[in-house]
């Protein structure tokens, strides 16, 4: 029987794809649903098709708002995170220092901890310090949490460096300003920049910590939930839709430049 | 592209064998580490503390609190919400063994029968992640509703009666039952279980596989005996990146089930934030910390991969 055969062959290829179908099958809904014209306050259920939301995507009070606030505060803890967390990576794999042990758990931690917990005892500490919930509690939370990320994704980067190209810079009488900026810089970029983007991707989905922390203050995710209970707008799935596609495009762009680059190399 | 898809890491990357060198400046590591740590100290490990110590205070948001070292709260909290703490652990069980089961077969793909296709389905994988998590986890809502094609099919094949049977639907439905939220986990951190396995299956040298061909190993006693077990280190990061968010998750618990279906992370969130019942809130939150912790260490150290962490 060839068809059982082909099936044994490719039984793990089929249930691989079937796993990716589950992993995508959201997504399309999101996007479908970007087209609908529900009838009621929520966009579950297909009633017929309309370009409405796409026409007027920041039609619905305090969406657009949101997002924004959203984008700077990714913007920022990004930022944050990726200067303080590469520090911390060239301290580890560079140097020697006492309490490396202690260190190295500071920064797995926050990777083990459930979020809710990490929320919970932030907001006991702002409450306790009288701190005014808001932008600020939530960029020093998000680049809380983002921080160790990023350390992992350098360290892993600069461990595989060879130090002799940092010996050789020197000793071609580089300073050592000029050897970091010309070497070192370059060659841990990679890390540096997946750490960034790792960062961003976190900070602007995160719910939980800034549920906790956010006071009265609301971005896209606390828009989403709200919505969840009071009705969810069309424009939701716009947004959730135009991200994927530039996020996707982005990528692409990405992966064909570095083709390219790799050719002409070769 | 290659950068991002070695970004989620295992859970940490192994020590360098050799020390590294000494250099001159003695002091310039710890400025390097200075703001970073500081951080992590004033906003990670300090707020545990204070945690710790809210919880074992009383007095009231109008006369506010002091530290009374009550202990009987954790007590209260704990005869008061064990359903859900146990249901926290079952639901967070059943998505790790689901994501391994389904994510096992998809890691396996990408990393030795893709071919050209493997950096496609890898941006596959990690492209969910690009539409806010809310809004994906609010689609299943649509996918699952009670006159969809899922339950419509399920039914008609009669899955819905065993599953009703087995307790984890009612009434023929699946929304705002246990079936919806495991589901719904399940889709949460389905990518956090496929990425460590595949940098663990990525880096099995094939002439292994060949190896155990030529000794007339089976395909399935080859996956038994050679490929699973060089993939543990995947497995065990996979399952801890799983099941710890999975355990103090509320969002699937609140948008796809119901009263019945609270996890412990509902309940903290509901103390803290609804409620105002401050050391309640913070003595569940410090026990799923103990718990999470003891969790973790035991099974590290069970499954012998010390080099993890």
């Amino acid at each position: 029987m060839p068809f059982v055969t082909w099936l044994k062959r490719h039984l793990v290829v089929i249930a691989g794809l079937l796993t990716l179908a589950y992993l995508l099958l959201p997504n399309v809904i999101v996007t479908v649903f970007s087209f609908n014209k529900p009838k009621g306050r929520f966009n579950y259920e297909w009633q017929r098709f309309s370009t409405d939301a796409w026409k007027d995507p920041c039609g619905v009070a305090d969406m657009c708002g949101s997002l924004s606030l959203s984008l700077q505060i990714a913007v920022w803890a990004t930022v944050g995170a990726t200067i303080l967390g590469t520090m911390i990576s060239f301290a580890l794999v560079r140097y020697r220092f006492r309490a490396r042990g202690a260190v190295n758990s500071l920064i797995f931690l926050p990777m083990a901890m459930p979020e809710v917990v990490m929320a919970a005892s932030l907001l006991t500490l702002f409450l306790n310090m009288g701190a005014q919930l808001g932008f600020w509690t939530i960029l020093i939370a998000h680049i809380m949490f983002c921080l160790s990320f990023v350390v992992t994704a350098v360290k892993a980067r600069v461990m595989s460096m060879d130090p002799r190209l940092e010996e050789a810079a020197r000793d071609l009488y580089a300073g050592p300003v000029q050897t970091f900026l010309r070497v070192t810089l370059p060659i841990a970029a990679p890390g540096i920049a997946a750490g960034a983007l790792l960062s961003f991707a976190l900070s602007f989905d995160d719910f939980i910590i800034t549920n906790f922390n956010a006071g009265s203050t609301v971005t896209f995710p606390m828009f989403v939930w709200g919505s969840a209970q009071r009705g969810t707008p069309v424009q939701i799935n716009v947004i959730g839709t135009a991200m994927f596609l530039i996020a996707v495009l982005f990528v692409l762009t990405s992966m064909v430049v570095s083709n390219r680059r790799n050719k002409q190399k070769a | 592209m290659s950068t991002l898809t070695e970004a989620p890491p295992p859970l940490a990357p192994a020590e360098p064998a050799k020390k590294p060198p000494r250099k001159r400046g003695r002091f310039t590591p710890y400025w390097l580490l200075l703001p970073g740590i500081l951080w992590l100290i004033v906003f990670f490990a300090l707020p545990m503390l204070y945690q710790a110590s809210t919880s074992v205070q009383q007095g009231s948001l109008e006369e506010g609190y002091k530290v009374t070292w009550h202990f009987a709260t954790y007590w209260d909290a704990l005869s008061a919400y064990w359903p859900q703490f146990l249901r926290s652990v079952f639901y967070a069980a059943a998505a790790t063994v689901l994501c391994l089961l389904l994510g096992y077969p998809l890691a396996y793909l990408i990393a030795f029968r893709a071919g050209r296709w493997r950096n496609l389905i890898m941006i596959l994988v990690i492209a969910p992640f690009f539409t806010s998590f809310l809004i994906r986890t609010l689609a299943w809502k649509t996918i699952l509703a009670d006159n969809g094609v899922v339950v419509h099919t399920l039914n008609s094949l009669h899955v819905l009666d065993l599953t009703n049977w087995l307790g984890w639907t009612a009434g023929d439905r699946v929304l705002a039952t246990p079936l919806a939220v495991v589901c719904g986990l399940t889709y949460n951190f389905l990518p956090f279980m496929i990425l460590p396995l595949y940098t663990s299956l990525e880096r099995i040298d094939g002439r292994l596989h060949e190896a155990a061909g030529d000794l007339y190993a089976k395909p399935w006693t080859t996956f038994r005996k050679v490929t699973f077990p060089l993939s543990m280190p995947g497995v065990v990061s996979g399952t801890l990146l799983t099941f710890i968010p999975a355990a103090g998750d509320y969002v699937n618990a609140e948008l796809l089930g119901s009263t019945d279906t609270r996890m412990i992370g509902n309940v903290i969130q509901t103390q803290f934030l609804r409620i105002l019942d401050y050391p309640t809130a913070a003595a569940l939150s410090f026990i799923l910390m103990a718990a999470i912790l003891a969790m973790v260490t035991l099974y590290i150290r069970r499954s012998g991969t010390e080099d993890l962490v």
